[in-house]
């Protein structure tokens, strides 16, 4: 018995480690964090649904004006206001022009409003509001009341005098955005900052020869991360719904290209009479901005474990 | 601490200098003038009006009497509301406005504050789940979406209150929600996820090893920490509800500042829109600075005397 049980057990079944871990040394197989990230990302049913829809959305932006019959912007007077048929598969507006196609147009429009708004003011938000927080002093002073002198311009202002000055559009609403966008994101990040800063774990880190950037770089401002992750999250729809409220009240983007705002503003009058024409960009516009906020709502569980619901 | 709010003080006469000197260039790059109508003015006439509002003096000169006039908080006269002065306007229209925002910032904290600690004293629980659904549709649906629905459904439809004016009490409700639904979104979401975090903390533990009650615990342990980022969302809430109500005072016929603005910008009426820009700066200008006490009171390790030190 004995020698069978040795003779199973042959050299080859083992590899030679190259070094001994110390015994103390217990710990499970070494995850990269975006892995585990996605992982729990996944497992989230709601964040997921979220990110079918966008997906759903980014496809049907692309596709959906090329699929069309019809194209988005010419008027056909004769066929004003037509409930959805199998001709125009949403309807048609009081200018008899493609809801269908005006529909996934204003999407390309939210999507990309949205996206570029996000990129940039984390960005220049994370940065700017970290040194503010982690610098502290005359810096902070200085950098925050210039942060409040571009603030307190009320941004319709300045999105108002850049549509008059340059061509009214969403690469100027998106220019627009970016002025006074990321000011919130900065203050979030430095009043975080300014919490954490006054940790025992910074002074530890600072007494072990730390650099100034690689205390804000590497632990303050990824423990900031939830604040940022849960910002951001509210960055994005509210891009969007910037956009579209700009152009509901006739600022932004101009027709005939198409918004969910100025397609809602177009059917406020009528929509009594014409309940489709209202339906269909206020449902998208509302469900966009609910998809955004599960997938953000996901993202930050997926992040933090701690905070998981 | 006198040193400290007199710096503040002035930091706000400075902020605002720089912003009126900002405004000023900008009104003046942008084309056309407020005499610009589709019947052309004819030019004797058109020299006159620019004498009388003293645009047809060098941009400099323009420049200095406008700010000399602002020191003696002289904001001008309408250029388009003949006979109107644009701190009468302001004064006519404000009310409205500031009635309605303080409404809605009320609602919005008191609301907003209770749904989050509900919801994480309630964790995964039924009030939690509602409590975020509430929040999630609150930040989903654009608030001008959320006043033409609440005017057709509960105004038109179901005849409960006026479609538009504000009459009395009643008709503050639905702007007053239509205003008030993101922050109280906002608010929930962050009370709840800083009282989870906070909940976990050490001393939380402690408190509760302690044997101390539940309420006690949130109340005086976990809320003042759990508040910060709430005390931080307080300009920018100011700012949502300024802008908020251009939106809903179009949607409901109310007459406030929000209507005025957007009028003066399209009849490029440069002092009224100076005027209101000046205004809207002071009141969020304000706000930050409230914002400021409330930190350094929810949150004593923010406190003066680093601030004074640093400033000294």
């Amino acid at each position: 018995m004995k020698d069978n049980r040795t003779a199973a057990v042959t050299k080859q079944m083992f590899k030679r480690l190259s070094f001994r871990p110390p015994a103390e040394m217990i710990a499970g197989e070494s995850v990269p964090m975006w892995r585990d990230v996605l992982r729990r990302l996944v497992s989230n049913k709601l964040a997921m649904a979220g990110v079918v829809f966008l997906v759903l959305l980014a496809v049907m932006a692309i596709i959906g004006p090329i699929i069309s019959p019809h194209d988005y912007f010419t008027n056909n007077l004769d066929r004003t206001n037509e409930p959805p048929s199998s001709e125009y598969w949403f309807g048609t507006d009081s200018l008899g022009r493609d809801l269908f196609s005006r529909i996934w147009m204003g999407a390309r429009i939210s999507l990309i409003v949205g996206l570029a708004a996000a990129v940039i003011d984390l960005v220049v938000g994370v940065i700017y509001g970290g040194i503010m927080g982690f610098v502290g002093g005359r810096t902070d002073e200085v950098m925050n009341k210039a942060s409040e002198i571009l603030y307190s311009i009320p941004y319709l202002l300045v999105v108002i005098l850049l549509l008059v000055v340059l061509e009214p559009s969403m690469w100027t609403i998106i220019l627009a955005l970016s002025v006074t966008g990321w000011i919130n994101m900065s203050w979030i990040v430095r009043g975080q900052i300014l919490q954490l800063k006054n940790q025992e774990y910074v002074l530890a880190a600072r007494s072990l020869g730390a650099s100034g950037s690689r205390i804000l770089f590497k632990h303050l401002i990824p423990n900031t991360l939830g604040p940022i992750i849960v910002t951001l999250t509210l960055t994005v729809p509210s891009a969007i719904f910037s956009e579209a409220f700009l152009s509901f009240l006739g600022l932004g983007v101009q027709s005939p290209a198409a918004s969910w705002g100025t397609m809602i503003n177009d059917a406020l009058a009528s929509w009594t009479l014409y309940p489709w024409q209202m339906l269909f960009p206020a449902l998208l516009i509302s469900l966009t901005m609910l998809a955004f906020n599960v997938f953000g709502d996901g993202l930050r569980d997926a992040f933090d474990p701690k905070l998981k619901k | 601490m006198v040193r400290y709010w007199g710096g503040k003080v002035v930091s706000v006469i400075v902020s605002l200098f720089v912003l009126a000197t900002a405004t000023f260039f900008l009104m003046k790059a942008i084309p056309g003038d407020p005499f610009t109508q589709e019947k052309a003015v004819p030019p004797e006439i058109k020299a006159k009006l620019m004498a009388f509002y003293g645009l047809d003096k060098p941009v400099w000169q323009q420049y200095l009497i406008y700010l000399k006039k602002l020191l003696h908080f002289d904001l001008g006269m309408s250029m388009k509301s003949q006979y109107q002065t644009v701190s009468g306007i302001i004064a006519d229209s404000f009310g409205y406005s500031f009635r309605l925002g303080i409404f809605a910032i009320v609602v919005s904290v008191v609301v907003g504050v209770a749904l989050g600690i509900l919801a994480a004293m309630y964790h995964r629980k039924l009030i939690d789940s509602v409590a975020m659904v509430l929040a999630v549709l609150g930040v989903s649906v654009p608030n001008f979406v959320l006043a033409s629905f609440m005017q057709y459904v509960l105004g038109v439809k179901l005849g409960w209150f006026n479609v538009a004016g504000l009459g009395g009490p009643l008709d503050y409700v639905l702007p007053v929600i239509a205003l008030s639904a993101l922050p109280i979104a906002y608010i929930a979401r962050l009370t709840r996820s800083t009282m989870l975090e906070v909940l976990s903390a050490e001393y939380i533990k402690t408190a509760r090893a302690k044997g101390l009650k539940k309420r006690a615990i949130i109340f005086k342990h976990a809320l003042r920490n759990g508040i910060l980022p709430v005390v931080t969302y307080a300009g920018p809430m100011t700012a949502n509800i300024v802008t908020g109500s251009v939106v809903v005072e179009q949607i409901f016929g109310i007459p406030g500042l929000g209507q005025y603005f957007i009028a003066s910008v399209s009849n490029r009426d440069y002092t009224l829109i100076m005027g209101i820009t000046l205004f809207y700066a002071v009141i969020l200008m304000i706000a930050r600075l409230l914002t400021d006490i409330a930190y350094g009171l929810v949150d004593p390790r923010i406190g003066l005397r680093s601030r004074k030190g640093a400033s000294g």
